[in-house]
């Protein structure tokens, strides 16, 4: 250990200055040495991904928050102005609001990842958890940044939300009256939003820390859910997983690109670029497309008090899942009956999103309902259930004896290699 | 010894239960303290003087013909007034009121039966509700019809279908003429 040095740590300047700062040779142990499962696939390159979002995020926000003005007169037209007045305004803004998509796919891609390959199972509980407080938080930074332009999608999603809080029994309006500062969303709504929207992010910076603490105590898990049990199954993370992130990140810039430069306003809705007028609801109100089966389970329960309980509910489940799920096997691949209804989740959550983006009339209420329905069922019912009920195909003895032996036998050429089974 | 140890234990025990009393009482004080500095804070965050200041609106409704409906801000708020047809209060006041989700008679809605006077917004999430305007969508009772998620209201602004679960409020309000009437 003491002896490999990435350049620069060598020197007495470095070595005076870590003697009594440990934080060079911290960096050094987590970035560099850090020992990393060696069969790590593609999935794994969604967390550093969405850290890098978070800082394109705050960087090209704080820009925008320069030539930004929070007032319920001036905000849309100051949008409009960083849009063709401000140098590169255009393209500081569709960065930030198409990176806020990027961030919220990357993530949910992570989550899936999480959920598919076990890796919110002991030791990793408080890891997964705080991974879903960053979701939560993101999902409240989201909102409030897309109030800011104040244009009629802004106006209205606004007053939808901050109203599921007058579901509340007894204090609900008493509650929206303080959230909004007034009796309607208005300007003191829109400051406090710009206020916390710009606090909200490095709130959000502090709990990935936390995240990444508890990530290198164990360790990522992997696509074999076994843990690391030598220096053969682990590689360190630089060059091999600082490289892989790189290629990864280089793939994504492309699509985000691809977004930014020539489909800006494909994820959004047009009616945003229509001024906030408190007077004329929408036709039809949707939110962004993260935030869609949160909405269509909402919409689908016919109790307004039991539609917000169950779309904070459908998050919150999340929480629980370490205890939900029962199966002492990680990963999917192990599990045959999980392995499928991994995926019903997957199509279940996708069809939500198409419930939410339609208008609540004949097939999409039937979907809604079936889909919300199944939500819970997944969660609540057959999580426990499955992880009890099925016999998990055996385990290999570690990750080097399992993943080594298919490139040996391919040099070899030996395809009749023993196989190592427990 | 095992009395020694016994005694040990006592004098230990009373001088945690005075120890105890301090920590509660110095806790509780310091609880009260900390929410008497919160609560300024929050609010703070409440509506602010000016804000409460233009809480009232009048309006003049002698323009507005049998049939026309009208929409006036009052706090920021849209709120619709219905100048009623004879057919519209039939509706209204010939429904069964114990059959409503929230049961209110047409006559504790209206201080005079030509005129209904209620705050358009949806009870259920605060969208404006459709049908101010000649061409909207009234839906089946003639009334409201929110479009965000569907709820229904009839010619008294009461709920009948949809999501929502209240009728649509009556603001306080009063007739200080003929054709004058004051909101707030």
């Amino acid at each position: 250990m003491a002896d490999i040095h990435p350049a620069g740590t060598g020197s007495r300047i470095i070595r005076w200055i870590d003697y009594r700062l440990p934080f060079v040779g911290m960096l050094q142990h987590e970035l560099y040495e850090y020992p990393t499962p060696r069969n790590l696939s593609y999935w794994w390159n969604f967390g550093s991904l969405a850290g890098i979002m978070l800082v394109v995020l705050i960087v090209t926000g704080i820009v925008l928050a320069m030539q930004y003005t929070p007032h319920a007169d001036y905000a849309f037209d100051s949008v409009e102005r960083i849009m063709r007045d401000v140098n590169f305004g255009w393209m500081l803004r569709y960065a930030h609001m198409n990176g806020a998509s990027m961030f919220f796919a990357i993530v949910y891609i992570h989550l899936f990842r999480g959920l598919y390959y076990g890796s919110y199972k002991q030791p990793r509980e408080l890891l997964w958890i705080l991974g879903v407080v960053i979701l939560v938080l993101m999902i409240a930074t989201a909102f409030m940044g897309y109030v800011l332009p104040w244009g009629q999608m802004s106006y209205w999603a606004a007053t939808v939300i901050t109203n599921l809080f007058s579901a509340i029994p007894w204090v609900g309006q008493s509650i929206v009256t303080l959230l909004w500062g007034g009796f309607t969303v208005g300007n003191p709504t829109l400051n406090r939003f710009y206020a916390l929207h710009y606090l909200l992010p490095f709130v959000i910076v502090a709990v990935v820390l936390l995240h990444l603490i508890a990530l290198h105590r164990f360790g990522s898990n992997n696509p074999l859910g076994i843990d690391v049990k030598g220096p053969q199954d682990s590689l360190p993370f630089h060059p091999y997983f600082t490289i892989k992130d790189l290629f990864g990140l280089s793939v994504f810039l492309l699509i985000y690109a691809f977004f930014v430069f020539y489909a800006p306003n494909f994820l959004g809705s047009s009616d945003n670029y229509i001024p906030a007028n408190p007077m004329q609801t929408p036709n039809h109100i949707v939110p962004e497309w993260y935030l869609l089966p949160y909405y269509a389970i909402l919409r689908s329960v016919p109790n307004k008090l039991l539609g917000v309980i169950m779309a904070f509910g459908s998050i919150f489940l999340l929480f629980i899942v370490p205890w939900l799920d029962t199966s002492p096997v990680r990963s999917a691949r192990f599990r045959p009956i999980y392995k499928w209804v991994f995926w019903l989740l997957v199509i279940d959550v996708i069809a939500l999103g198409w419930v939410g983006a339609n208008p609540p009339e004949g097939l999409v209420v039937t979907v809604g309902q079936i889909a919300t329905f199944y939500y819970f069922v997944h969660f609540l019912i057959l999580f426990p259930v499955i992880g009890k009920v099925e016999q998990p195909r055996p385990l290999p003895v570690s990750i080097g004896t399992a993943v080594l032996r298919h490139s040996e036998g391919a040099q070899l050429g030996t395809a009749g290699a023993p196989m190592v089974k427990p | 010894m095992a009395d020694l140890a016994h005694q040990n234990v006592t004098g230990a025990h009373s001088g945690e239960t005075r120890r105890d009393f301090l920590i509660l009482t110095a806790s509780a004080i310091g609880a009260v303290g900390v929410a008497a500095t919160i609560w300024p804070f929050i609010d703070s965050l409440n509506p602010a003087r000016d804000t409460l200041a233009l809480a009232t609106s009048e309006v003049d409704i002698g323009p507005v013909q049998v049939g026309q409906r009208l929409t006036v801000a009052w706090r920021g708020k849209p709120v619709f007034i219905d100048h009623r047809t004879p057919e519209e209060i039939k509706a209204a006041e010939g429904v069964d009121v114990s059959s409503l989700r929230d049961p209110q008679a047409d006559s504790a809605r209206v201080k005079k039966p030509e005129w209904l006077v209620i705050i358009g917004v949806c009870t259920h999430l605060g969208c404006i509700p459709l049908g101010q305007k000649a061409g909207d969508d009234r839906g089946p009772y003639g009334g409201w019809f929110c479009p965000c998620h569907g709820s229904i209201y009839d010619t008294s602004g009461r709920i009948r279908q949809g999501p929502a679960p209240l009728n649509l409020v009556v603001p306080p309000y009063e007739f200080t003429g003929d054709t004058m009437i004051k909101i707030g």
